[in-house]
């Protein structure tokens, strides 16, 4: 994967958690279809029909606090999310993200978050670590991925890093 | 080093590690509930028909499992997850499976210290961001997703980037009003529900050493609303008793050195602290209980891991003994030991006579599951951990998050109280 292109939806507001991404009477359900379908249902109820494969969100920092429910990066990604553009994110989630290779968590710049506007298409250049921004003809930097978190996403998610790393 | 890096570095082999480190970790306990586990299993399935080999788990002794999130079972599909749990445990051979109606159960937070499953100085992780509570005895304890304990029960070994610690130091003598639930709040309001994000919160401090296990176990529990990691205490002579009355295995605990280094040191004094309230929608957002008592409310919820241990029961029959809550309560117990205790005790009869009432253990409404949702605008008082839009039922209820004393002297105002004012 070195590159992913999408149009954006934008969440203006930080601290966005797991019972908002996922409500708790959902935990029982283990199918990615049905888990679907109510994604981000605790903030825009259309959120699953407005979305398209291969689409962007980009939200405030500490995105995914909250439960370690790991339904939230399979609602996610099932709709079609490939990244979530945030200033931060919470550390279960990203783990999820990245372990599970659901979607690509990427830490922004603050300010980067008022550049980019909802539906703006963007484009993440992964080997540069820089997010450009079609619809503006702006580019941001995007905070490199750790060592092995790096390994990880190259692998295609943890299980497949199986014996690379022997603690 | 810290605690949490000395108990990091023995189980990664290591003499010396720094925050930032990533390391992959041997573990010492597992535990997954009827939420995480059916997801694990998935995952699990899923590897193997893409060729992974999987036949037991790495160490079935070593792994423990509740039902806890949908007992008792909320519809078919709740039942049949606990059945495809029960079939599954069977198969790998592990015996402590901790199964609603049958003796002890109960949420899983509350099992692992109930039952001594875990001990000091070993690395536990379980499918639940409230595995933070378990630190409480001196273990490295955190939440994971599916992914990455499906890999642990192949494995028996997890990556993990060592955090650095955030040292908490609380002062003082507790007043009889007050609460650990009190001083947590207080702490997440101070830093934020990111403000220790990555991080390990360590408690210490005289008023820290003179709390009981029950009242310990609140203030690692919701260092998950802080975002942190872990949440720790140093084992100590209250550890010690509370284990040798539960287990007869040994254990090794591990201190942090005198010299260990935190990236930040941060002192409480009691004498500043009054009985605290988390408005919603987030457990950052305090008020005093006094500057608040216009509220009206509808429901008073005593449950969870954070707040229906044996102690938070005994300080809210102290202040319902005798008198009528004035709004619909319930009492749900964390345990079935918890709930044993509580009816030979005297406990359970005086929640009963004041009008509320006493459920089974279960994760039940703290997280919106069922048993007691909120309704649209419902307005609730509760002991548990999170307060999100929705976190109880309807995104358009409110819950207020408060210790056992505040609930119970909420209850029987029927607005948010005081316990000072009942």
């Amino acid at each position: 994967m070195s590159s992913i292109r999408g149009r954006v939806h934008k969440f203006d507001r930080s601290n966005i958690d797991t019972d908002v991404i996922i409500p708790g009477q959902y935990l029982k359900i283990h199918d990615p279809i049905e888990l679907a379908k109510h994604a981000m249902e605790g903030l825009d109820p259309e959120f699953a029909v407005k979305v398209s494969a291969g689409d962007i969100m980009l939200c405030g920092k500490n995105f995914g606090c909250g439960s370690s429910r790991e339904h939230a990066p399979i609602a996610l990604s099932q709709l079609g999310i490939k990244a979530i553009l945030a200033p931060s994110f919470a550390r279960i989630f990203y783990r999820n993200a990245i372990d599970g290779a659901y979607l690509l968590p990427i830490e922004i710049e603050e300010p980067t978050l008022t550049r980019i506007s909802n539906n703006d298409e963007v484009k993440i250049d992964l080997p540069r670590n820089i997010i450009l921004n079609l619809t503006k003809n702006e580019s941001y930097k995007m905070k490199p991925f750790p060592e092995l978190v790096a390994k990880i996403v190259q692998a295609g998610g943890l299980i497949n890093l199986n014996n690379v790393e022997e603690g | 080093m810290t605690i949490t890096e000395k108990i990091l570095a023995h189980g990664s082999g290591k003499q010396q590690l720094v925050p930032g480190d990533v390391v992959f970790v041997k573990v010492d306990k597992v535990m997954v509930h009827d939420v995480s586990g059916p997801g694990v299993i998935k995952v699990l399935s899923e590897w193997e028909k893409r060729g992974k080999k999987f036949d037991h788990v790495w160490d079935a002794d070593r792994v423990w499992v509740a039902e806890d999130h949908f007992v008792p079972a909320a519809d078919k599909v709740s039942a049949e997850n606990i059945m495809t749990l029960s079939k599954w445990t069977e198969e790998q051979g592990i015996k402590k499976h901790f199964k609603y109606g049958l003796g002890q159960y109960g949420i899983c937070h509350t099992l692992s210290h109930e039952e001594a499953m875990v001990l000091p100085g070993e690395v536990y992780v379980a499918g639940d961001s409230h595995t933070n509570t378990t630190g409480a005895l001196g273990a490295f304890a955190a939440g994971l997703g599916h992914t990455d304990i499906a890999y642990t029960l192949m494995n028996g070994k997890i990556w993990l980037k060592v955090p650095e610690t955030i040292l908490i130091r609380i002062e003082g003598t507790k007043p009889d009003y007050m609460m650990a639930k009190d001083m947590i709040l207080r702490i997440i309001g101070d830093i934020g529900t990111d403000g220790a994000n990555y991080k390990a919160m360590q408690f210490s401090g005289n008023a820290v050493r003179e709390m009981s296990m029950d009242e310990r176990l609140t203030l690692t529990n919701m260092t998950t609303e802080a975002g942190a990691k872990n949440g720790i205490i140093e084992p100590d002579a209250v550890t010690d008793s509370y284990l040798h009355a539960r287990t007869t295995a040994r254990y090794e605990p591990i201190l942090g050195d005198t010299d260990a280094e935190f990236s930040e040191t941060i002192t409480y004094e009691l004498d500043n602290i009054e009985p605290t309230v988390a408005k919603p929608f987030s457990p950052a957002n305090i008020s005093a209980a006094r500057e608040l008592q216009e509220i009206e409310i509808d429901k008073v919820y005593i449950g969870s891991c954070t707040g229906a241990k044996f102690e938070d029961l005994q300080a809210a029959a102290r202040i319902l003994k005798g008198r009528k809550v004035k709004v619909r309560t319930e009492v749900l117990p964390a345990a079935q030991s918890i709930y044993v205790k509580a009816v030979k005790d005297g406990l359970a009869r005086v929640f009963l006579e004041a009008g509320a009432v006493v459920g089974p253990p279960t994760c039940g409404a703290c997280c919106g599951a069922h048993m007691g949702v909120l309704a649209k605008d419902e307005v609730c008082v509760s002991t548990t951990n999170r307060n999100f839009p929705g976190r109880m039922g309807h995104v358009e209820s409110k819950t207020y998050l408060a210790s056992p004393l505040v609930a119970a002297a909420s209850a029987l105002k029927g607005k948010i109280t005081d316990p000072r004012d009942v």
